[in-house]
């Protein structure tokens, strides 16, 4: 039992699926997610505690050794992000009860679930397999269910997003095989650790062209500018559980494909010396940054607001992946974790505003302190988050953004960085202003919302200052995964 | 002392106790016990580090004491005391016992700071200052504060990250965190340098204070005026001691604000600009570095909160019972408010450092050392400042809030824990006018310094009664009316005997250049502020695009990237 825990991580949710859709029931679907996410999180506890005692684990799938069969791989990178997806779904679900109910048709409501259960199934593939066309896979079965889950949403514009979303995704997916397909032919291997192997020996213009495909792909799953159009839309008009699913979750598997094609595929050298990946991901971060952080200001959607801060703090991520040393990569890395933590927390609070009030536009959240208080406080504590308060989690991934910055002898980064922390208060500010500081002109029956969007939705802001005082565990495994990328570790 | 608590502590738990104790005596016992309890712990304490934490692979030492700590963590104490007896009538509604634990986390942010070991720690308590701080403004409720709080938020949040900026840089060169002398050498030290600057109110980066601190609550007013700046100037004597370039600014402080002050009519907004004038005493004491001239900056902080807040106390009473606050909606209150005019005018003659009053014992201190140390030039600046303090704290307060027209305001006295803070405030004040020693007793270094000697007390004595003279010469030939500001320069100049036209020629130079650049950039950001939304709004970059423009840009950038390496 204990030897198929990496393949264990991937069936349970797999099977939970089609269970959950099958049921018709709506609360029993929703009993068999919770079960099935609860699981794959101690399953991912569980690999990770192991690798970090004992090293990589292998698991070759059907027992066909490693080159010819698929094999899974759990290294700390891996069971780091893995412990991340898990987390977020087992934190998100027992959330979704009240919210799908609100948001979401009877009839829809099994499939709903069942689609949430192949998103996870497709995350925790990608970051589990040891083999770039499994990963493809994996990659397609959860950008399709998440397609699905966005069209879902409750607004009418939800499916134009969704639409918008396939095309790009497709499109990203496609480039993503397409610099497989490279790969392939000129080593003739799709197994990662071989592929590390036998690239270096080969070379040549192809193996370049791979290289640019893969980036540009993986840019646009990771929605880095400028190829991050979908995603505001989608987050926007996505049901409001899978707003603070994908956005937890699904950016950040992506950043965590980029990681495992840059440095364990192509290998930090080839990348960043022959390819000089920086002076590609570098700008682009920064622009990110500044340009996304700007545009949130100006947004009215409380929940578009935030998914612009959104495509700011994966800018953060890949400019601790561009310095290339050990404490860039730890603060991206870092911020992998935070920036789910905090996002979930700003994204339930907005659903529960959602469940309450009918809309999430600043103008309906107009002295809603008065009514809310306990969710507007998880709004502004996880907003504090957002901007780098210390004793949150922001301040220690912007603390060693910086950091890395100065290493390097990035003035300027670190003042842009510096800069964004800026903007985050203002348009945070915007949003708190007008729930403290404006009178409530809205429905005289709006309430605070039930426990059962309370409770995750606070389990997540505790989170927030719990590894913002005690960020030894974070930090220590950031780093841990770090070095080995790198390949400076022990 | 029984176990090493840090200062900040009880204080916290404290907030949290007082958000939930019922109201009466459970909160007023909290209010006031926490800082008699918090001021007993420090007694006899040693100095060196006494916690220390690791987070995230540094170690902080939270609770360390330095050659000011304590000094200050007394004075700290004692502020919060009289700050909390001042405010201990606030009852109704939830917003009032917020700015009580509010005010217990600003003071124990400011003991946070003062006791703090390293940058990070001191970056911490920074930024809680500020935000806790900045609820005693918005607790005024109101367009205006609400706005004047904001303002002052942001300015304290920038400061913080250039604190943060600079640690970072300095652990970066130097690899060590402590908190410790720094000097202006180099980025690192800049950044921390104007950091503290912010929070002192250095010339040009001070309108926070005189924006943000007329706009709080009657009893805020007198917690912020205790703690912000003298952490600034804590953490200034701390790290740049003996820097010459603050004898400068401090002397700038101690005269600029003399004429903004006497124009303004907010009561409040005049004890503004004084504070910067006190301020600037304190900043020339570190800037000269002796030991004299440290110990006189520290017990001149120490005075001022007193006095500072007994004025502010004075002027919070009369906001208080009559919600007016501009000198010439008010006059004649001595009559309904006997006692709080006289406490008043205790604080007043405090500031303007009476022989036998509080501020006469320590801005001596800073006047010796200057002469001593040869700064002949900045003294007569000291000098002229010291006159004019006297004219607008020590007389136009008082003056125009109690005396002067009768305004035909009948009220009464306000609550007695108002009297009884300002009384403890003034006994204070006179106490160690008298008996310095007792003060003297706690400074961080030995002097044998005295000031009660011929040549201080008559050259003081002489300054302000011909001071008086002045002002009750105005007074009588009709040329004093606040509202009249080109009067008021002559007023001022007449006490340094200088040519007024040359006056007449600086100062409106001086406002202009100051207005042209201000307005400036106004004019630039409002510009800003014009297009923004129309590149980021919903209708510029961030509209929703069509599919294809996404295409292409995908394009574009698989073109850029292999364009790039085709080129390499």
């Amino acid at each position: 039992m204990i030897n198929h825990l990496p393949i264990l991580q991937v069936i349970v949710p797999l099977m939970a699926a089609p269970v959950a859709a099958l049921v018709r029931k709506r609360g029993v679907a929703w009993f068999i997610t919770v079960l099935a996410t609860w699981a794959s999180l101690a399953i991912a506890v569980l690999l990770l505690l192991d690798v970090r005692d004992g090293g990589t684990i292998r698991y070759a799938l059907g027992g066909w050794a490693a080159p010819w069969g698929i094999e899974y791989r759990v290294d700390t990178v891996s069971a780091y992000v893995l412990v991340i997806v898990a987390g977020i779904g087992a934190i998100v679900t027992p959330y979704a009860l009240l919210s799908v109910r609100r948001e979401i048709g009877v009839k829809q409501a099994p499939l709903f679930y069942s689609a949430l259960l192949l998103c996870l199934c497709g995350l925790l593939g990608i970051t589990i397999t040891g083999d770039v066309f499994n990963l493809f896979v994996f990659l397609e079965i959860s950008s399709i269910s998440a397609y699905a889950l966005i069209a879902m949403g409750p607004d009418r514009r939800a499916l134009h997003a969704a639409y918008k979303y396939l095309i790009m995704g497709s499109i990203g997916a496609t480039f993503i095989v397409i610099g497989i397909g490279m790969m392939y032919m000129m080593t003739g291997t799709l197994n990662m650790a071989d592929l590390a192997r036998l690239l270096p020996s080969v070379g040549g213009r192809t193996v370049t062209v791979a290289f640019a495909f893969l980036a540009v792909g993986i840019s646009l799953k990771l929605a880095l500018f400028p190829l991050h159009q979908w995603l505001p839309d989608a987050y926007a008009y996505a049901p409001s559980t899978v707003t603070a699913f994908l956005a937890s979750t699904a950016t950040k598997v992506a950043f965590y494909v980029l990681l495992r094609v840059v440095f364990s595929v192509f290998g930090v050298v080839f990348a960043f010396e022959t390819m000089s990946l920086h002076w590609a991901l570098l700008p682009l971060a920064i622009v990110a940054v500044l340009f996304a952080s700007l545009t949130a200001v100006y947004q009215g959607n409380v929940k578009r607001l935030l998914a612009y801060s959104s495509v700011a703090q994966i800018g953060y991520m890949i400019l601790g992946v561009s310095l290339a040393t050990v404490t860039g990569l730890t603060a991206g890395l870092l911020h992998l974790f935070n920036h789910a933590v905090i996002k979930g927390a700003l994204f339930l609070a907005m659903g529960a505003v959602m469940y309450r009030v009918g809309s999430v536009r600043i103008e309906a959240m107009q002295g809603l302190a008065k009514r809310m208080p306990w969710t507007m406080a998880a709004f502004v504590a996880g907003g504090f988050s957002l901007i780098g308060v210390p004793l949150t989690v922001g301040f220690v991934s912007k603390w060693y953004l910086v950091l890395g910055a100065i290493e390097n002898d990035m003035w300027l980064v670190a003042f842009f960085v510096l800069v964004g922390s800026l903007l985050a208060v203002a348009y945070i500010w915007k949003v708190a202003e007008a729930a403290y500081f404006k009178d409530y002109i809205g429905d005289l029956d709006v309430r605070e919302a039930p426990l059962g969007l309370l409770v995750p939705m606070w389990a997540l802001v505790v989170a927030n200052f719990y590894f913002g005082v005690d960020a030894n565990l974070t930090v220590g495994v950031a780093r841990q995964a770090a070095e080995l990328l790198l390949g400076v570790g022990p | 002392m029984w176990i090493d608590v840090p200062p900040f502590l009880p204080f916290f738990i404290g907030a949290v106790l007082v958000a939930l104790a019922p109201r009466g005596w459970a909160r007023n016992a909290l209010l006031l016990g926490i800082p008699v309890l918090g001021g007993i712990n420090l007694i006899g304490i040693q100095a060196g580090p006494h916690l220390e934490v690791e987070l995230f692979q540094y170690t902080l030492t939270p609770f360390s004491v330095g050659t000011f700590s304590l000094l200050f963590g007394y004075l700290f104490h004692l502020a919060a005391f009289i700050g909390n007896l001042f405010a201990l009538h606030l009852k109704r509604g939830d917003e009032d016992t917020l700015q009580q634990s509010a005010a217990l986390v600003y003071a124990g942010s400011a003991l946070g700071a003062v006791f703090a070991g390293d940058f990070i720690t001191l970056f911490i308590f920074w930024e809680l200052l500020a935000f806790s701080s900045v609820f005693l403004i918005w607790a005024r409720r109101g367009e205006r504060s609400v706005r004047a709080g904001f303002r002052y938020l942001v300015i304290h949040v920038l400061s913080g990250v250039l604190l943060l900026a600079g640690a970072l840089i300095r652990f970066h060169q130097t690899g060590s965190i402590t908190f410790e002398y720094v000097g202006l050498e180099g980025l690192a030290g800049w950044l921390l340098f104007i950091s503290f600057g912010i929070k002192a109110a250095f010339p040009l980066l001070h309108n926070w204070l005189t924006d943000a601190y007329p706009e709080g609550t009657a009893t805020g007013t007198v917690f912020l005026s205790a703690f912000t700046t003298k952490v600034a100037v804590f953490a200034l004597a701390v790290a740049f001691p003996g820097t010459e370039a603050l004898i400068y600014i401090g002397a700038a402080m101690t005269a600029f604000p003399i004429f903004y002050a006497v124009i303004e009519n907010d009561l409040r907004r005049v004890l503004g600009y004084s504070m910067i004038n006190q301020i600037g005493f304190m900043v020339t004491g570190i800037g000269i570095g002796t030991a004299l001239s440290l110990n006189g900056a520290v017990a001149h902080a120490f005075n001022d909160v007193l006095f500072k807040g007994l004025l502010f106390m004075g002027m919070g009473a009369v906001l208080h019972q009559t919600g007016r606050m501009n000198g010439s909606d008010l006059g004649g209150l001595y009559k309904s408010m006997p006692f709080t005019a006289a406490l008043t005018t205790v604080g007043a003659a405090s500031i303007s450092a009476f022989p036998l009053f509080s501020g006469f014992v320590s801005k001596s201190m800073v006047m010796a050392a200057l002469l001593e140390e040869g700064y002949l030039a900045v003294w007569p600046v000291l000098l002229f400042a010291s006159a004019g303090v006297f004219h607008h704290a020590g007389i136009k307060i008082p003056f125009f809030a109690f005396f002067a027209h009768d305004s035909g305001i009948r009220t009464k006295e306000p609550p007695k824990n108002m009297l009884l803070a300002m009384s403890l405030g003034a006994v204070l004040c006179i106490g160690i006018g008298t008996f310095p020693q007792f003060l003297y007793a706690i400074l961080p270094f030995e002097t044998g310094y005295w000031p009660y000697d011929v040549t201080h007390v008559l050259t003081q004595t002489q300054l302000l009664f011909f001071g008086a003279l002045a002002f009750v010469g105005l007074q009588k030939t009709g040329i004093y009316p606040p509202e009249l500001p080109s009067v008021n320069i002559d007023v001022e100049w007449s006490y340094r005997r200088l040519a007024p036209k040359a006056i007449r020629a600086i100062v409106p130079a001086i406002s202009f250049v100051n207005r042209t650049v201000r307005s400036a950039a106004v004019s630039q950001f409002n510009a800003f502020q014009r297009v923004a939304p129309r590149i980021y709004g919903t209708r510029g970059m961030a509209r929703q695009w069509p599919t294809g423009n996404m295409v292409i840009w995908v394009t574009v950038m698989l073109a850029a990237y292999l364009i790039f390496y085709f080129l390499k």
